[in-house]
């Protein structure tokens, strides 16, 4: 078990400038995200998409505001735990105990939730019965690529994860590629190529068609796929991918004893605390009379729970106010030279 | 201002008057209307407001933009009529406008 000052949940922006501001004034911290790259949102959503109301930068992307602060946070040499969710946050005489899913254990007295909208999990496919062949047959990303060989490979999606499964995996398997129209949103690179290997009759297109049902026992057999125009189609299958982008939920937080509204966490407006001694909340999961869901509101959040935090972590020191222009502590934690 | 219904999936009918400048979404999330999620805000990046817009109404609205129908491949369910919510504006134009809502969003 990991003893460390705080524990921060989400490597979005709000939680990159926490991690800035516990270090700042002394606090270690360690950041767990459930996406394999920081940046939360940012990255997920919107890399490429301006962003115009960071105060001080007139225009920037959702990937050049999180390397920026990926930049910012260098002196203080942060570790991040990438595709872990933290499944259990309990209280051990003050402490709280928290696991992640990959079974990583830290003891800390701070928990700061910067969840964003909670975690992203990928879409599934509609009925019911593909519950039974998730993980075994159905899938909804890919780990390892070679059960697929010789296979016939169902894939669903549109854009890129289905087209370029669909290229990578028609070189040793029978692949279906089925979407709910007959526009890609993938590069258009891979929709030729994708085009290419119809013709060649490596890959088998089916637009204007979506699931309606899959079929078998204890093995998949078949799926049923319907065209716009209601007229069914029975393909017999071994594997089914599907690649519908991601969804966020909320997960495990629901499980906490937080107050929570709606799919947001109730907050004070001083140390930005929940119902829980200790558990804090920013960014666009914390809610409070006037809450706006900007960047910009969940850095001044973040900044306000870091001090919290040093008096549950430090309770025998007293938090010094100190500005980074004149503070030789901090510059000395910021490793820069006089 | 123009009056919106709003048909959940089990039936349940909501009919409520929206001001001009809101999005369908917005009308719905700040009237309670569960079955509208609406996780990233009215951003078109999460296809959790999706509605099925009543066939009549469809032609009458503005088309799709770019990135709609991108978004609309990751709704749950998506049809021929699906829109996302938060991309219809309220006018005195939508008066009437009636969309029903998936069996759910997630």
């Amino acid at each position: 078990m990991k003893k460390i000052d705080a524990l921060i949940i989400g490597a979005g922006p709000t939680g990159l400038f926490t991690a800035h501001q516990l270090s700042l004034i002394g606090l270690n911290c360690e950041i767990v995200d459930n996406l394999d790259k920081i940046g939360g949102q940012c990255i997920e959503l919107y890399p490429d998409k301006p962003i115009y109301d960071i105060p001080a930068i007139p225009e920037c992307t959702g990937e050049e505001l999180t390397n920026n602060l990926i930049n910012q946070l260098k002196p203080f040499n942060i570790k991040f735990h990438m595709s872990e969710r933290v499944d259990e946050v309990k209280n051990n005489s003050g402490n709280w105990e928290v696991k992640t899913s990959k079974g990583t254990k830290f003891s800390t007295p701070n928990v700061i939730i910067a969840g964003g909208v909670g975690s992203f999990e990928p879409r599934k496919f509609a009925p019911k019965e593909c519950e039974k062949y998730e993980n075994k047959t159905i899938f909804y990303s890919v780990k390892d690529k070679s059960i697929f060989k010789g296979k016939t490979v169902s894939i669903f999606g549109g854009g890129d994860s289905a087209l370029d499964w669909a290229i990578e995996l028609s070189k040793n398997s029978k692949i279906n590629l089925i979407h709910r129209r007959d526009e890609f949103r993938g590069a258009q690179s891979s929709v030729d190529k994708v085009k290419e290997l119809e013709k060649e009759g490596k890959i088998s297109l089916f637009t204007h068609y979506q699931l309606k049902n899959v079929k078998g026992s204890n093995n998949l057999e078949s799926i049923e796929i319907e065209h716009d125009n209601k007229e069914l189609k029975n393909i017999k299958t071994d594997y089914i991918l599907g690649f519908f982008g991601l969804i966020m939920q909320l997960g495990p937080i629901v499980d906490w004893g937080l107050n929570l509204d709606k799919k947001t966490i109730a907050v004070d407006t001083e140390k930005f605390e929940t119902n829980q001694k200790g558990i804090y909340a920013v960014g666009d999961i914390s809610s409070y009379p006037g809450k706006l869901k900007l960047i910009l509101s969940g850095f001044h959040e973040g900044a306000l729970a870091a001090r919290a935090c040093f008096k549950l972590a430090r309770p025998n020191e007293k938090y010094r106010f100190e500005f980074t222009t004149s503070s030789k502590t901090i510059k000395n934690r910021l490793g820069v030279k006089e | 201002m123009a009056k919106i219904t709003y048909i959940e999936n089990n039936g349940k009918s909501h009919t409520i008057d929206v001001a001009n400048g809101l999005s369908v979404m917005e009308g719905a999330v700040q009237n309670n209307i569960t079955g509208i999620d609406a996780d990233c805000g009215g951003s078109m990046a999460c296809a959790t407001c999706h509605v099925y817009v009543k066939e009549e109404w469809f032609d009458k609205l503005p088309k799709k933009e770019d990135g709609e129908e991108d978004m609309l491949d990751m709704a749950f369910e998506p049809k021929k009529f699906s829109r996302l919510s938060c991309q219809l504006m309220v006018s005195d134009d939508l008066d009437g406008l009636v969309v029903n809502l998936p069996t759910k969003q997630v």
